[in-house]
């Protein structure tokens, strides 16, 4: 079967500036939960957005499920969770609002959401247990609760893939567990490829089969009782 | 009068629904921008002999699709894709207006509004393009609010964003050009603004919202035009001056409520 990601020898620079990422090979199979670590300006964001496709690579190629991934064809099925997730606009959009964007691709575009598409807006609304909150102003929750609606979103595409970037960003200590702890659930549950991306991975460390370390280049890939000490607080100044 | 009330219900619906979207994506003054850009089709219609909503249309819709290509294609900030339509605009609509010798009451009527100047053509062509606005905005309001609710999202599962942000664009020029007779170039962008803003201090959701601004521009065309009609005052003024009226009571309402 072909991975879910599949990056080979991936070099990327914005605008001829200094290479962001040098010679990557990342081979992601279907169903595991990675997560990608490494200091800001690492070129997490960036290794992120030529796995979506959203960047193409200067050298090397960069395949999501086999296909070149600026040119994925399915790209409804990607569910993903931007970094500093927050809504972009300043209506007050219920927490269901938000969620039912997430079957805009899938959906279609014109006229209302289909019945099934509502039964599926509700399955994701109860999977992160905000069900009973789904009429209140997304504005009204907490950081930790936005977060977990804008996960219900990105679990509305039915995702075959789900990326997210840095989604504890701005959550306290407790939140990050329990976000850490419903994505286990959830890829558990939903057998769904989950890449996570974090400047830290304290919260999720427990859960993942595998960890990523990026600083331009792939510096570690393995499980995380695997990772040396040494790297333990990938924002550490250690080479 | 009773044209230049259907055409204000039309207009009072109309605008807010299409502001509604500009000011979520933070585009607020783009009716501005495309205003100024009608102005000019106004004077070339002048100039040419042609019906000047017509051209006034043409020249709105160019406005709209040069903004969104020079932000979207270009990186032009959004400030400045605004600012290069709308001076452009404005300059070549004073060329335009000098070359035609049409600087008279007539273009005054397109720039402040007129109740006495709508004729049953301009009632057909508001009623046709503005109730095609509104059911274009109902057909894609799903789509146009996901996309504002995360726009970096939808780009990423394939929803064709630019698409989208040019239809925003071309139904924010049919609503310049439609409602330019009844509250006039200057003032056109001011009804599509404040009754959203007025309806986001008391909405419960972004529909809600929607709605109540739709119902805030109605209420403030149709009671700005009787009060311009019998107080005999310029329509396009009184018309923003009750939807600037409506902002002070919904935030009167929020401060009540939040008590």
């Amino acid at each position: 079967m072909t991975p879910a990601i599949e990056l080979d020898g991936v070099s990327f620079a914005y605008g001829g500036g200094p290479p962001v990422l040098r010679g990557v090979d990342l081979r992601v199979e279907r169903g595991e939960f990675v997560a990608v670590a490494g200091p800001n300006g690492g070129g997490k964001t960036t290794l992120l957005r030529v796995i979506l496709g959203l960047e193409r690579p200067a050298e090397g190629r960069a395949l999501l499920f086999g296909e070149p991934a600026h040119a994925f064809s399915r790209r409804s099925t990607l569910g993903y969770l931007a970094q500093r997730a927050q809504l972009g606009t300043d209506a007050p959009a219920t927490v269901r609002e938000v969620v039912a964007a997430g079957r805009l691709a899938s959906g279609g575009l014109l006229g209302p959401l289909r019945r099934r598409d509502r039964a599926i807006v509700d399955d994701a609304l109860a999977r992160v247990g905000l069900a009973e909150l789904a009429s209140r102003p997304l504005r009204t929750l907490s950081g930790g609760q936005q977060q977990r609606a804008f996960i219900a979103k990105a679990l509305a595409a039915e995702p075959s893939l789900l990326v997210l970037d840095e989604p504890t960003t701005g959550v306290d200590a407790e939140a990050q567990e329990a976000l850490a702890a419903l994505l286990d659930r959830l890829h558990r549950e939903l057998q769904v490829t989950v890449v996570y991306v974090s400047h830290e991975f304290g919260a999720v460390e427990r859960f993942v089969e595998r960890l990523v370390l990026v600083r331009g280049e792939i510096v570690f890939d393995g499980p995380p009782s695997a990772l040396p000490e040494v790297w333990h607080d990938p924002s550490h100044a250690h080479a | 009068m009773r044209l230049a009330f259907a055409s204000a219900a039309v207009v009072g619906l109309l605008a807010p629904a299409v502001g509604f979207f500009l000011v979520q994506r933070r585009m607020s003054l783009i009716g501005d921008g495309i205003g100024h850009v009608a102005f000019a089709g106004v004077a070339l219609g002048y100039l040419l002999g042609i019906a000047p909503v017509v051209t006034a249309l043409v020249a709105a819709l160019a406005g709209a699709v040069a903004i969104e290509w020079l932000r979207a294609r270009r990186h032009t900030a959004g400030d400045q894709a605004l600012a290069l339509v709308f001076y452009t605009g404005i300059a070549a609509g004073v060329v335009v207006v000098s070359a035609a010798g049409a600087l008279d009451v007539d273009l005054f009527a397109f720039l402040f509004g007129s109740i006495l100047t709508v004729t049953r053509g301009d009632l057909a062509l508001v009623g046709v393009l503005g109730l095609g606005g509104l059911g274009a905005i109902a057909l894609l309001y799903r789509a146009l609010a996901s996309a504002v609710i995360d726009e970096e999202g939808a780009r990423v599962a394939g929803v064709p964003i630019a698409a989208l942000n040019v239809a925003v664009a071309a139904l924010a020029a049919v609503t310049v050009a439609v409602s330019m007779r009844i509250v006039g170039i200057l003032l056109i962008a001011a009804l599509m603004v404040l009754p959203v803003i007025a309806a986001s201090r008391v909405a419960w959701s972004m529909r809600s919202n929607l709605l109540i601004a739709m119902g805030i521009g109605l209420a403030a065309a149709l009671a700005g035009l009787t009060v311009a009609y019998y107080a005999d005052m310029p329509p396009g003024g009184t018309i923003v001056l009750f939807a600037a009226g409506a902002f002070l009571a919904t935030s009167a309402a929020e401060a009540a409520r939040a008590r």
